[in-house]
């Protein structure tokens, strides 16, 4: 049972980082049916730029643990946000009239793009974050010693999740976006400015990408350049999962496909771990085609 | 306007017979590798480029038929070219199996599905699956073809088999493109349930699209491992099959010429790049967004068909 809790405490906090990622897919999929091919990697650009910041300001000399993450995040995720943006008007926009599938290879040459630039900034090896930021305690949870990070980093994607679903729902924004991924025309008509509405999914989905490439830096303690392929193929599995388009449904997806992960790691193999989260999904997806939560739409291509 | 095609053409077509007459082995192998992904490429782009399946898994396909050569080469002998249709057949006989249950995914969810085939694959293949593939090292020591007692072993060599198999491919992808099944595919991908409507079998085409695809990549997989004599796994991993998925793309999906061309600037641009050393894959990647954003159907996109209009009626139907 101790295990068992481990293990599950453990999936729930790596499938929140996926759902955090797989946000941004299904945002972008939302208004854009574009795949983002490049969001992995701007995931990896928040992680390393949260380490140039930590390191570069000193941070930790003025404010506590709490503070500095705080402060830390919100510097990453504007950053970001503008990153992702500038490669909407860049690398998007000239091709939103075109085929789905040019897009799509704009994005895969975003990806090679961003990864090469971080590789060539930052070197290819491994980088390390300081360990002393987070406190190391551990929390006793019915019983089980689970350490306090694990729950923080659960805690503040469950805090994101829930802000994006309120302002999706309750904003005039929101609002906006929703319409504009229902019908872009007719949104359009209604006089919603849907470039405007694309820009700030860019800016949002983007942000929260980085803040979990933080969270990945401060949890795991290191990172590389390669890892935006790695994160961004699972949270776009996790986003399938839950059924691309829909935003609770990322969030499902990213959860259930971490604890997938552990479990399967935990209770069959590790060697394997991957290929039973791939033929999990390829299960699901047979008898719910359309991912868990995706609404049955006949595809007009 | 004059119809320049057929002389561009022939001039490619004598430039690259004979260029390894006047290149060093070093770029008849760049060649090489250029031939093997116009190969993989034309194949997948029955499936991505006709039949419009968004289909990123090819590379477990090619896989299964280098592991199938490697495998029956190395431990009964059987000389490597015999083996080109048995890796076909097995290739084909999996991706039917495969393929079946899940054809009738849409759009993307099929895509991620394929990705998780090439990563199943990939992972079976490192974990030694039945205890054959030789785990994350691979197999080696795979023998050297032979055609009529000519032993296939320098580059130049491997050039004539490799660009006379894409010759052979570039042929029959021509014939098929323009048969009742091609046209059959491009219905489909048009508009699915119109061609449903019209009494296509769409689940069937796809298969059969699939299938043809997966064998072409198969046989491509055995001359791989002729080339190679070493395969691991690592030279089938999900990248190689986004490299196969943009040379459809980036050359223009469902043209022979685009494709070809695609694979010249994914497979031989980094190698004209050297001299940027690290920072060519930067460079790589801007040069392909700005070239979907100046070509957004890709750079040869195929023409339009185009039937004579019925001698009968004349008057109107004049074209």
């Amino acid at each position: 049972m101790d295990f068992f809790l481990q293990q599950l405490t453990n999936g729930l906090a790596v499938g929140s980082i996926y759902a955090l990622i797989a946000l941004g897919y299904t945002m972008v999929y939302g208004v854009l049916k574009l795949i983002n091919f490049a969001h992995g990697d701007l995931f990896a650009i928040g992680a390393y730029l949260g380490l140039t910041l930590l390191t570069a300001f000193g941070l930790t000399r003025f404010l506590g643990p709490l503070g500095v993450v705080i402060v830390l995040a919100l510097m990453v995720m504007g950053l970001v946000a503008v990153v992702g943006a500038v490669l909407e008007r860049v690398a998007y926009r000239p091709l939103r009239q075109a085929h789905r599938l040019s897009a799509v290879v704009s994005a895969m040459g975003a990806s090679i793009f961003f990864q090469n630039a971080l590789m060539l900034i930052y070197g290819a090896r491994y980088k390390v974050y300081p360990h002393d930021i987070l406190p190391k305690n551990v929390v006793s949870l019915l019983g089980v010693e689970v350490p306090l990070v694990r729950l923080l980093v659960l805690l503040t994607s469950v805090l994101m999740m829930v802000a994006l679903y309120l302002f999706i729902q309750k904003t005039r924004i929101g609002t906006a976006i929703r319409a504009a991924a229902i019908d872009q025309r007719a949104a359009k008509l209604m006089g919603i400015n849907v470039d405007r509405v694309i820009m700030i999914v860019f800016l949002i989905g983007p942000a929260l990408g980085g803040a979990a490439g933080l969270m990945v830096g401060l949890y795991y303690g290191q990172i590389n350049f390669t890892m935006g392929w790695m994160y961004g193929l699972k949270a776009f599995t996790a986003a399938i999962l839950g059924g691309i388009g829909n935003i609770p449904g990322a969030m499902v997806g990213g959860l259930l496909l971490g604890v997938i992960e552990a479990m399967g790691a935990a209770y069959l193999s590790i060697a394997w771990k991957d290929a039973i989260t791939f033929i999990v999904l390829i299960a699901i997806l047979i008898v719910r085609p359309t991912g868990l939560l995706g609404e049955r739409v006949a595809e007009k291509v | 306007m004059k119809d320049y095609r057929p002389v561009v053409y022939a001039a490619f077509c004598v430039l690259l017979l004979l260029a390894p007459f006047f290149l060093n082995a070093y770029w008849v192998d760049v060649l090489n590798n250029v031939g093997l992904y116009a190969i993989l490429g034309l194949s997948l782009n029955i499936i991505l480029g006709h039949a419009g399946l968004f289909h990123m898994g090819h590379a477990a396909f090619y896989a299964m038929g280098a592991y199938t050569t490697a495998i029956i080469n190395t431990t009964y002998q059987i000389p490597v070219l015999w083996l080109m249709p048995i890796s076909g057949l097995v290739a084909g006989v999996l991706a039917l199996v495969i393929a079946r249950p899940i054809i009738h995914l849409r759009g993307d969810y099929l895509l991620i599905v394929t990705i998780g085939l090439v990563e199943i694959t990939r992972i079976a293949l490192v974990n030694n699956i039945f205890g054959i593939t030789g785990g994350s090292n691979g197999i080696f020591g795979i023998s050297r073809p032979e055609i009529f007692g000519f032993r296939i072993r320098r580059p130049e060599h491997f050039f004539f088999l490799i660009w006379g198999f894409a010759a052979v491919t570039v042929f029959l992808f021509h014939r098929l493109e323009n048969s009742r099944f091609g046209r059959a595919l491009n219905y489909l991908r048009e508009d699915e349930t119109a061609a449903e409507g019209s009494g296509i079998n769409t689940a069937h085409y796809k298969l059969i699209a699939f299938v043809v695809g997966a064998v072409w990549a198969g046989m491509a997989g055995n001359i791989f491992a002729a080339k190679m004599t070493i395969i691991a796994p690592e030279s089938f991993n999900f990248w190689e099959s986004v490299i196969l998925f943009m040379i459809v793309l980036l050359g223009g999906r469902g043209s022979i010429p685009g494709v070809i061309l695609g694979a010249f600037l994914i497979a031989g641009l980094p190698e004209l790049f050297r001299q940027f050393a690290s920072a060519r894959m930067l460079i790589f990647g801007a040069i392909m967004i700005a070239m979907m954003i100046f070509r957004t159907e890709g750079i040869l996109p195929p023409r339009p068909r185009r039937y004579p209009a019925p001698a009968s009626g004349g008057g109107e139907g004049a074209s």
